[in-house]
């Protein structure tokens, strides 16, 4: 059973997600917002389920449809709205808009543009923690499409290979923009990939956040017990087009409002009131504080600055001695900026590829030029 | 000073520094149990373990991009291509996100990473296999260019470079390998950015790096001299950041340049250079700045066809000839 204060939690940060995505597309609409703009409208159960089934110190990375990973992991809405508006005042400073949102302080690790190209650093990244006996997980999340990357198939085998700690997470909305995921796939059910990398290879209904959550929980609690990496097929939809510029016409109606019946919130919401958990009252208010968040992280974003134009020069390279930007302390003045900091100094206890016997050398290895 | 092979300062760059840091690990083909292609990595899989000199499939934007993230994660890690033609494969994961983390995040990240290995010539390995790609890297924003031309700028070079905050295309060079010289033992390290005169003149300025230095220019620099031509010679060893001091110091005293770069010439790391020099040094010039490059044609297997390609002492001076309106 979930506990209420988990439901009720759920629920909050899916409609934060949600207003805060409608507000992104409409301030699209005003021209506020420009460029390429992925809204993750529909598929927010993924995104919330998983959240809430891993630790806040698990790291967690994306590709382009990102503004609501950050969100829910507690990241600043105003300081995301204002990256997408160009502002000094977002994450980035407006170098990275709505494709490239980071939270290092919340262990968000990026938004990236190229499809498949987050998934090799994930495993680095779950690399990083086993090479220091850590017990944290990466999370990484990628589209269906992207996973007919060859960035996948080497990473997947090298992740497997070595059990690094992290979650793969097929969020599968059906289309990579506007080609349906089975007409270029000879094998579209993504998750029966893993196989191929003696992996497990999991799926479940992304449009139901308690299933995600349920199973993530578990899957987490499996890889940070050293069980190896894990490929997780969500089943999602996204409720509008692959970016603000497409009018999604290779999808039929039909197709999209029965998808729209689905909804992950309605969902959670009909659970909620079947089981009492709170009444419809207490919903609706939640509703409105969640908006209230996001009509401020508009304002905060309209009236922000934009970066002043020195800053065109500066994080192209690290200087001697620079430190790394802490964006809530910068904008906010926060003083609880919990940053993550590294040992320099600790010992690799871990034997990446242990030596058997029949392994040693017959005889020594020989010094002449090697040839590629 | 001992004298030691270029691999094998290469070598003790890496030990040290491993033995210095925990957070630096090595990975790439071969380099475990083989001990390295090219024996650079020779005998330390026994000293740092198979987490630290790790073996990894033939996946080059694969891993590659394991170590941008391990780098994302305070790690240091120093990523060998068996030869910088493979690591085409992996430029996505340099130039996408290696270069661009720090900035598409607003500072909030850092990525020290060292990709190394061999480029330029092979010697009898045809197209493929025989490319100076190192203009194509110095292109992008957010990396750092370094190709060293002797075992001790090898050594503390590469010292350096795994050092620095910042992710480095550490460009060795196939042939020199084998090559000796002396080289400073223990603590020792070259900044990364600083230009090295390795023949100083009055005469000409001649530009070069990595295995052009003694294959090509020194050769050619000892002929001028037979010739009563007194040609100065600076080795780059860093590509970018580069060092215009120093260059735009020599052209002011000899007033001539020729660059000599084993890449092909167009868009490469001597147009750059010429670009420079003519905007900076132009009233100290008393000839055009003269390029000897690479011939613009993919690397022939035959030995002749080689040779013919690649710059030789031969079309140095010539180059210098021209420089100096001195009949060849
Ligand atoms: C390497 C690369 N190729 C093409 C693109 C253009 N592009 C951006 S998103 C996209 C579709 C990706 O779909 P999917 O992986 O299913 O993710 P979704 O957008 O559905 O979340 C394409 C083709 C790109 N950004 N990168
Ligand atoms: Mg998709």
């Amino acid at each position: 059973m979930h506990s209420p204060q988990l439901l009720l939690t759920m629920y909050r940060k899916m409609v934060l997600a949600r207003r805060f995505e409608e507000k992104a597309g409409q301030a699209y609409g005003q021209k506020k917002i420009q460029g390429f703009c992925h809204l993750y409208i529909g598929q927010e159960a993924v995104v919330v389920g998983i959240n809430e089934a891993i630790r806040p110190d698990d790291m967690v990375m994306t590709g382009y449809r990102d503004h609501v990973h950050p969100l829910v992991r507690g990241s600043d809405a105003g300081m995301l709205m204002a990256e997408l508006f160009g502002k000094d005042t977002g994450y980035s400073k407006g170098k990275g808009g709505s494709m490239h949102f980071f939270d290092v302080e919340h262990h968000f690790y990026g938004g990236y543009g190229i499809v498949g190209g987050q998934i090799p650093l994930a495993a680095g990244m779950a690399f990083a923690s086993k090479y220091r006996n850590e017990d944290r997980i990466t999370v990484c999340s990628f589209g269906d499409a992207a996973s007919n990357q060859g960035a996948l198939h080497e990473t997947f085998n090298m992740a497997s290979k070595w059990k690094l700690p992290v979650l793969y997470v097929v969020e599968n909305n059906k289309y990579g923009m506007g080609t349906d995921i089975a007409r270029v796939s000879a094998q579209p059910d993504i998750h029966k990939r893993a196989d191929a990398y003696n992996m497990r290879g999991e799926s479940v209904d992304g449009m139901d956040v308690l299933a995600v959550h349920d199973l993530v929980k578990e899957l987490a609690a499996s890889i940070r017990a050293g069980k190896g990496p894990v490929l997780l097929e969500c089943f999602t939809y996204r409720f509008r087009g692959h970016s603000m510029s497409d009018a999604a016409t290779y999808r039929t109606k039909d197709e999209v409002e029965s998808e729209r019946k689905r909804d992950p919130i309605l969902k959670l919401r009909e659970h909620i009131l079947e089981r009492k958990v709170a009444p419809e009252a207490r919903l609706d208010a939640i509703d409105e504080e969640e908006k209230r968040i996001v009509d401020e992280a508009i304002a905060f974003a309209d009236q922000s600055p934009e970066p002043p134009i020195e800053d065109v020069w500066t994080h192209c390279l690290v200087a001697d001695g620079e430190a790394d930007v802490k964006p809530r302390e910068r904008v906010r003045g926060a003083t609880d900026v919990k940053w993550p900091s590294y040992p320099t100094d600790f010992k690799v206890t871990w034997e990446l590829e242990p030596r058997e016997p029949k392994d040693e050398p017959q005889r020594a290895p020989s010094r002449k030029k090697g040839a590629a | 000073m001992p004298e030691l092979a270029y691999r094998d300062a290469l070598n003790q760059a890496l030990s040290e520094e491993m033995a210095r840091d925990p957070r630096v690990f090595l990975m790439g083909e071969e380099v475990a149990r083989y001990n390295g292609a090219y024996k650079v990595s020779q005998g330390l899989l026994d000293k740092f373990g198979s987490a630290r000199v790790v073996d990894a499939p033939i996946s080059e934007l694969g891993f590659a991009g394991l170590g941008v993230g391990a780098a994302m994660l305070g790690l240091r890690p120093v990523i060998e291509m068996m030869t910088w033609n493979f690591a085409i494969l992996a430029m996505d994961q340099i130039v996408n996100n290696a270069a661009k983390l720090r900035h598409m995040s607003g500072g909030q990240l850092r990525c020290p990473i060292v990709f190394r290995g061999p480029g330029g010539a092979g010697g009898r390995l045809s197209s493929q296999h025989s490319q100076a790609l190192e203009a194509n890297y110095a292109h992008f924003p957010g990396l750092k260019v370094v190709a060293p031309g002797t075992p001790a700028d090898a050594k503390g070079l590469l010292k350096s470079a795994i050092r620095d905050e910042n992710p480095i295309i550490f460009v060795e060079a196939e042939l020199l390998y084998g090559s000796r010289g002396d080289v400073p033992e223990g603590e020792y390290t070259i900044p990364i950015g600083k230009a090295d005169i390795k023949r100083p003149g009055r005469d000409v300025t001649l530009i070069t790096w990595s295995r052009m230095l003694t294959a090509a220019v020194l050769p050619a620099a000892e002929l001028l001299a037979q010739q009563g031509i007194d040609a100065e010679v600076i080795d780059l060893r860093s590509i970018k950041p580069l060092d215009h001091e120093t260059i735009a110091a020599s052209v002011r005293r000899t007033n001539r340049v020729v660059v000599v770069e084993e890449s092909w010439p167009f868009a490469s790391v001597g147009s750059e250079l010429s670009d420079f020099i003519q905007r900076e040094c132009f009233d100290d010039l008393d000839a055009p700045v003269r390029r000897v490059t690479g011939l613009d044609v993919p690397m022939a297997y035959a030995a002749n066809l080689e040779r013919a390609i690649q710059p030789s002492p031969e079309r140095i001076i010539e180059a210098v000839n021209a420089v100096l309106y001195r009949p060849g």
